[in-house]
This record gives structure tokens, sequence and C-alpha cells, in this order.
């Protein structure tokens, strides 16, 4: 159970198990290249997602150019419209969230926040990230490849993934089903070393339920992805015996442009209940780091515990379980049998309720809290908003009946958008801004900083709010040009105009962050020890930027949970997780909060001792 | 303050362009206005939670912003709060789950008395198939397409013969008639959509899918093929006519049987000096149609081959 009291008498566990032997590298090819310390392995992966991110990025400026202004780009042609669709939407889920969340923030953060030195496998970890560069550069092979890229949706259904008709057919579709492949074992990889590591890593003192936020959301997700990759794993194989050695697990009879084709006796909807059966839990994968992330930095920059801390576990551990049976509202008019719709559509609406819980929790912590406007606490302030208006669509899409009218509408597109683009991506940005400084010693600019929040944060919503709009009208998704309809006003091309200004205006906004990125790590005000007052583990290594083993010669003991925020009965600010119960009341210094206010919150001279409310 | 001032605008702002947008659902033209309607229950409902959990941390933006001497409370939870907006919840998921489920019970149940009606899909057209005199459809396979046959309906079954094609052409149904549209298709995945019918399914190959509705007002409105289906998805249109029932029976006598097309596409062979080469475009019974120069256009290699 959380532990109150800073003051409490605390039971330490002894020590099971020796400290660890770690890999010493001496070489800057082994310390940089080669590495197995999980913080370089986490700056390869980061650096590699938000490469291939900028990619997906660029493509999505170009399906916004098309669709705002058609018949003004003549590059942009059906096909080469369907291939920038469908790998922006493949590398934006797969390649640059799930990998930035749990192969970037979760290998940085996991050890560090348990009190390890590394991952438990720190050699299958380092191989982790070379396999993941070689999907990456499998994908971008078939953007070169004779046929360019699939254009076959990021969703892949068969049969038309595999048929002339869709671009991609010579080989951009069997590279893209190969690059799938390797980034499953990629990602199998790192997951074992995730999960193993926050099981069996922890130090003394650390119990499950004294863990950040930020660790449980990390460990479920990496949960998720072992059981669910698998069913993607074997649809991406099978698809690929499909069209190199001509089986039909997922092809019917078919007839098509003039032809009969060898196929007979599958079933396309086979593919879609093992691809959704993965990619339900997947966009939990994307979001559950993003809510253990969100708590850590509300609770920080409010400098409040967050609210319920007990309730947000258990409602990532229900939101987890219960992803696994609610894939088939992604199918409601697939033309599966109807009666599954009662089903599915239960399942779905009853996942709203933890996911509500949580946002009032994140809310609630803000209440009576002392808010810092941090740029953390902006784009945590940023993500609960678009977060609610995002999960709420989902409401709508998740009812079988009202999702008749709206799937595969721009409804869809604008929900998604939404809550997995807009909301984690404003978690990610948030995360940047509060771990950086403990990554490279330095802070990020503010002044751009603020311009990136506000331009992101105002101009997504201005993309992707009236989007659903659309929706409404009834203009279908996956449309390289709406051309002529009997009843679609001519203003919706104005819509589809200024959307696409908003969306190239909040393009721009992210190159403004990378030039903040690359400039602070030379330019930056060095920034203090632990610059905002964090209580959680990762903070309080001896040395920061922390360095190889981490913890200096003893790993650390851990007395209370990772939210001890002004706690009553001392005149402390904060409680870090390793302080030991008789130096909690004892004189300190800690600095000047970035606010001004100065060590105990009330502006009082470090040394005094005096409790103020 | 600046924060919690744009919070409230984002807030009351999406509400306002809620009511004052023109971008709006088009006007209903079946029986499924109970959809429309679940629609409303769930923004009444999503609608207030989203407003006020805004407007609640705009307040909290503004009333705890840190200040000189502020301290935090400290509250790690608050088990009788948590229940209770537990319990709020779910009750709300309840108000819209109930009477969604209850609408798709309505979906699922075809009315005993609905008219059959086929829509076939194929890239990247439609194409329509009524069981005729008879009232009963022939069985079709897509084994048997072929020029002379493009429904591949099957000759051997006596129900089929009397069976009406309609290929390159409107789809008609007659006004207040519940009809259940069955959904076949022969190549890939297609979804059959009128936004105005609120009604779709996706068509399966490999199997017969189908909907309900009945249409309750005249006019002509568009059919938009909702499930990518290739580079020609978004040119696979159609019209569908809603005709009162002396339009639509005047209609559908015009329309031809499928053994009048096979007995025309035999007279055709055999009236042949020469050979022609076999598979015409589909839907060249009719030239001049501006779907079928479309769906050649389509065809033609250079303009859906891939980029290199």
């Amino acid at each position: 159970m959380t532990d109150i009291a800073p003051t409490d008498a605390v039971y330490v566990p002894p020590a099971e198990v020796e400290d660890t032997e770690l890999h010493d590298p001496q070489s800057f090819i082994t310390k940089y290249i080669w590495s197995q310390d999980h913080k370089v392995i986490a700056i390869q992966y980061s650096v590699t997602a938000l490469a291939i991110g900028m990619v997906a990025l660029v493509l999505s400026w170009l399906i916004r150019l098309q669709l705002g202004f058609p018949e003004t780009f003549s590059f942009i042609d059906e096909a080469a419209y369907y291939q920038f669709v469908t790998m922006h939407g493949m590398i934006m889920v797969i390649y640059l969230l799930t990998a930035l969340f749990l192969g970037g923030f979760g290998n940085y953060l996991i050890p560090l926040m348990v009190g390890a030195r590394d991952m438990v496998f720190p050699y299958l970890n380092m191989v982790s990230f070379w396999v993941y560069l070689l999907a990456v550069l499998v994908l971008v092979a078939s953007f070169f490849a004779p046929g360019g890229p699939t254009g076959a949706g990021w969703t892949l259904y068969p049969p038309q993934s595999i048929l002339s008709g869709t671009p991609g057919q010579e080989s951009g579709i069997v590279l893209m089903l190969v690059s799938l492949v390797i980034f499953i074992v990629a990602f199998t990889m790192g997951g074992l070393n995730y999960v193993t590591t926050a099981l069996q890593g922890r130090t003394r003192g650390m119990t499950l339920m004294r863990l950040p936020l930020s660790v449980w959301g990390i460990v479920i997700a990496s949960i998720l992805g072992l059981l669910a990759f698998p069913a993607l794993f074997v649809g991406a194989i099978m698809m690929l015996f499909d069209k190199v050695l001509g089986t039909s697990f997922f092809m019917p009879t078919i007839f098509e442009l003039g032809e009969q084709l060898e196929y007979g006796g599958g079933s396309p909807l086979l593919f879609q209940h093992l691809f959704w059966f993965f990619g339900h839990p997947e966009v939990y994968i994307v979001a559950l780091p993003a809510f253990g992330i969100v708590s850590d930095l509300l609770a920080t920059h409010a400098r409040k515990s967050i609210f319920g801390y007990r309730m947000m576990v258990w409602a990532i551990l229900a939101i987890g379980g219960l992803s696994f049976i609610v894939w088939a509202h992604h199918m409601f008019v697939s033309g599966m049998n109807p009666y599954f719709g009662f089903f599915f559509a239960t399942t779905t609406l009853i996942i709203a309720v933890p996911t509500a819980i949580k946002v009032y929790n994140w809310v609630l912590t803000l209440w009576q809290g002392d808010i810092h406007l941090t740029l953390p606490m902006l784009f945590s302030i940023g993500f609960i908003v678009t977060f609610v208006n995002g999960g709420i669509t989902g409401l709508f899409l998740g009812n079988v009946v009202v999702d008749v009218p709206l799937s595969d509408t721009m409804f869809v597109v604008a929900h998604f958008h939404m809550v997995m683009g807009v909301a984690p991506i404003m978690v990610v940005f948030g995360a940047i801004y509060h771990w950086y400084p403990l990554i490279t010693g330095r802070m990020l600019d503010e002044t751009l900083g603020k311009f990136h929040f506000w331009v992101t944060f105002l101009g997504a919503y201005l993309i992707y709010f009236p989007m659903h709009y659309l929706g409404f009208i009834g203009v279908p998704r996956r449309y390289y040009e709406l051309g002529e309809t009997g009843f679609i006003p001519e203003s919706a091309a104005s819509l589809n105009a200024f959307i696409t200004v908003a969306a190239l205006v909040v393009g721009f906004s992210q190159l403004v962050f990378l030039y903040n990125l690359l400039h602070s790590l030379f330019k930056g005000r060095i920034s203090e020890q632990n610059p905002w007052k964090s209580a959680s583990l990762e903070w309080q290594t001896p040395q920061k930027p922390p360095v190889h083993g981490n913890w200096g010669p003893s790993l650390p003991v851990v007395y209370r949970w990772a939210y001890e925020y002004s706690p009553p009965g001392t005149g402390r600010d904060y409680v870090p997780q390793n302080l030991p119960p008789d130096q909690v009341d004892a004189p300190h210094t800690s600095g000047p909060l970035p606010s001004g206010a100065g060590p105990l919150g009330t502006g009082q001279v470090a040394g005094t001792m005096e409790a103020e409310k | 303050m600046v924060l919690a001032l744009i919070l409230i605008l984002v807030a009351l702002g999406s509400v306002l362009f809620h009511f004052l947008s023109p971008w709006w659902w088009t006007p209903i033209a079946s029986n499924w206005n109970y959809i429309d309607d679940t629609i409303i229950i769930t923004f009444w409902i999503t609608g207030t939670v989203f407003v006020a959990v805004i407007l609640f941390m705009a307040y909290c933006v503004m009333k705890f912003r840190h200040k000189e001497g502020q301290r935090a409370n400290y509250e790690p939870e608050n088990k009788k709060l948590e229940w209770w907006l537990t319990g709020l919840t779910t009750i709300g998921v309840i108000g819209m789950l109930a009477p969604g489920l209850f609408v798709w019970n309505q979906y699922v149940s075809v009315p005993e008395d609905a008219d059959v009606v086929e829509v076939m899909g194929q890239q990247w057209q439609w194409s329509y198939r009524y069981p005729g005199a008879d009232g009963k459809l022939g069985t079709s396979d897509t084994r048997l397409i072929d020029s002379d046959n493009p429904f591949g309906v099957n000759p051997n079954d006596p129900n089929g013969q009397d069976d009406i094609l309609v290929q390159g052409d409107d789809l008609h149904l007659p006004v207040d008639r519940p009809v259940k549209m069955l959904l076949r298709s022969v190549d890939v995945l297609h979804d059959f959509y009128v936004p105005h019918f609120r009604a779709k399914m996706d068509l399966v190959p490999g199997m017969v899918t189908y909907f309900w509705l009945t249409p309750t007002r005249t006019g002509a409105f568009d059919i938009l093929c909702a499930e990518l289906c290739g580079t020609g998805h978004h040119v696979m249109r159609g019209i569908v006519v809603v005709d009162d029932s002396g339009a639509f029976d005047e209609w559908i006598s015009e329309q031809s049987t499928f053994a009048e097309l096979a007995a025309r596409a035999r007279d055709k062979k055999e009236n042949l000096a020469d050979n022609r080469p076999g598979n015409e475009p589909l839907g060249s019974e009719k030239p001049g149609n501006r779907q079928t120069e479309k769906i050649s256009l389509i065809l033609d290699e250079d303009n859906w081959k891939p980029i290199r």
C-alpha cells in the first residue's frame, strides 16, 4: 500500500542478490555505437524514431496538400496519394510512437526509475535496437523499390493489398510485411527487457506500489505488446505466403479487372480479426505510456501527489486487460456476424469507465495544487484537453449503430488523430521538455518552447476538431479527391483548405522544436541538478546526466512512493524516494525553484524549519 | 490567466462551432433517424463532460497557479469521491449504450416483408440485380463471370432467368418499402454507403453481406464506396434514385433480364463473321455513359500504374 506519512518507520528488505556486474565499455564504438547502456540505446531509438517520424510528417503535408488543393499538384497522383497515406500511417503508429514510447522512454526511464544499473538483459537490449533499425531500413527501401511502397492503407487489408489495382504490387507490400516481421522481433526483445527489469530489477524498498506511473504505463504496454504483436506477426506471414507462394489464407474466389485469379477459399475477414486483435491493444501500447508519463508530469509540476494513485494503477491494468476484448469495434461494418456488434460495443463502452477515472484523477491533481506553468505542465494540460476530446469521439464510434454512418469517414480520421496523434504527442513533447535537463544537463529554450506549445496545441485542435464535421456530412476517408457530389457543400472544400494551412503551420512549428533540441544541446542554459524538484528516483543519481552504472558504488534504497510532494508535517516541498526517514526534517538546501519560489515553497531561506500551510 | 482564458475559449468555441457551423449531416432519406437520435443523446452526455472537465481545469489553473507562499494540498486519494465519479460515469455510459444497442437490434433484424435487391461491387463500379417476377434471386458464383455473364448468374438455376440486371445505370428503389440490400463483391473489399440512408455495410468477396432500410422520401442520392479498394476507390460512385411506386414499376419494366441479356450475347456471337477479342470492359452495354468512360480511364495502364 502507499506509504503516506514520510516519517513512518519503514521496513526495508535486505538485498537478495549481489549487485550487477555491468559490461564496461572502453572505446568510443563500444560506448556510443555498439552500446549496451540503456541510456545510449534509448537515445538511439529516439533519434531513429524521430527521424523516420519526420518522413511521415512530410508525407502528411503531401496528403494535406492534395486534400486541401485538389487538382493543383500534378506530382501527387492517385497511386502516390494512397502510398503517402499508407506509409504515413504505418510509420507514425509503429515506427514512431511505439518505438519512441517503449524503445525511447522505456529504455531511458525504467532502470533509473526502479533503481537498477541497467536493463536485466543489456546485450539483448542492444541487439533490439539494431534489429529495429534494420526494420526501419527495410521500410525505407520500399520507397525505392520497383513500383514504390504499398498503397493499401496502414491496415493492409487483403485481398486488395496484394492485388493489382493497389500500388506497391511488385515489391512494396512484400518489403512492408518483412519490415513489420523484423520490427516485431525487435520489439519482443525490448519488451522482455522492460517487463523483466521492472519485475526483477527493482532496488531495495522499491515495491510495485511505489513505482511511478510512467513505469506502470510502459510496462503494462510492453506486456500488451508481447501478447498482441504475435497476431500481427502471423497475419503478416500468412499474407506474405498468399503474395509470394500463392496460398489463399485470406483470398477467396476473385474475378479482378477482367481475370479469374488462381486464389480461392480464403477469408478476408480472418485477416481483419488478426490485425485488429493486435491493432486495438496497439493503440493502448501507445496510450498507456502516455497516461503514465503525464501523471508524473502533472504531479511534479503541480507539486502535488497524483490523485488516486492506487486507482490509477488499477485503471491501467483494467484498460490493458479490457483492450484485448474490444478489437472488433474496428469491424462493425466489416460484414462479420452482426451479433458480435452487441458484445464489442458493450466492452468498448465499458473500457470508457477506467479511462474516465484517469481523466478525473488528472484534473483532481491540479485541484488545490501549486501549479507551475512550465512547458511540461502546459503540454500536460494540452494532453488532457485533446485526449478528452478524442476519447469522447471514440464513444460515438464504439456505440455500434452510431458507427454505421460514421465509419470510414473523416470522423474516424479526426478521432484517431486527436486521441492517438495529438494527445500522446503532447505527452512526448512535455516529457522531452521535462527530461531533457536530466539527459543532457541543459534546459531547452523556453521562448521557443512556448511558441512550439501554443502553435501545436491550438493548431492541432483547429485541424482535427472541424474534421469531425466533414465526417458527419459523409465525406469518406482515403479519398484521393472528393470531386462532384450532389450533397456535399462547396464550403467543405474551403474547410479542407483551411485544415491544410493549419497543418502546414503546425508542421513548421515542429521544425522550430527540432532546432530547439539541437541548439540547446550546445547553447542551452546549464540546468541545476534537479530543476523540477522531482521526487522520483531517476533524478536522484549522484551524477547528472547519469553515467554508466547510474548509481555509483551502491544502489539506492527506497523508503516511500514517488509522489511525496508538499507533505504535511514538514517544511519540505518534496521528499525524494530514497531520502532516509531520519533526514526528512533535517535542514537542507535545494536551490531555487524555476519560478523563483524558495526551497520550502514559502520564500523562506534554507535552513529554517518552520512548516507552513 | 491567459491559459485559463484560452481553455475556456476552446470549450465554448467548440460548442459554438457545433451549433453554428454549416457542416452537419445531410438530411436523412431513410427510416434510420433513430441513429441520428442516438448521436444527439451521445452529444449531450459527452458534450457536458467535455465542457465540465475543461472549465474545471481552467478554474484550477486560475485559482491554484503558483504564487509566493502557496503550498499544494496533500490529498493522495479520496475513495468516496472516486467511487461517486465512477458511478456517475457508468450511468452516463449506460445512457449512451442502451439506446444504441436498442437501435442496433433493429438494424440486424430485417423485416419479413422486405424486398430484396443485390448490389454487386467490383473495381470500380456498382451493378445491381433484382429478383424479377418470381421474387427470388438466382444463385451466382464468381467463377461463372465472363464477358457474356458479367454477374456470374448460374444459368442452370431457373430462379435466375428473370433476374433483372442493371449495369452502368442508377439503382432504383421504391419509396416507403423496406428493402434488404444483399451485397456481393467479386474482387476486393468495398462498402456501399449512401450518406442520406445512414446505413451501410462492407462488401466482402467470398461472402454475401447485407443491411436493410426503408427509403422515406423520393430523390436521387449519391453512392460512395467506403472501403479502400485500390486507386479507383474515390471514383467508385453511383446514384440511387428513390421513386414512388408508379415510377419504379415503370422503370423496372424497361430493364433487361438475365435471360434476355444472355440471348443477346448469344446472338451477337452467332452473327459475327470474325472473332472479337473477349473481355470487353464491363459496363460497355451503354457506351457513352459517364461512369463507363471513367472506368476505362482507370483501367488504362498509365493512369493507375504506381509511380516509380
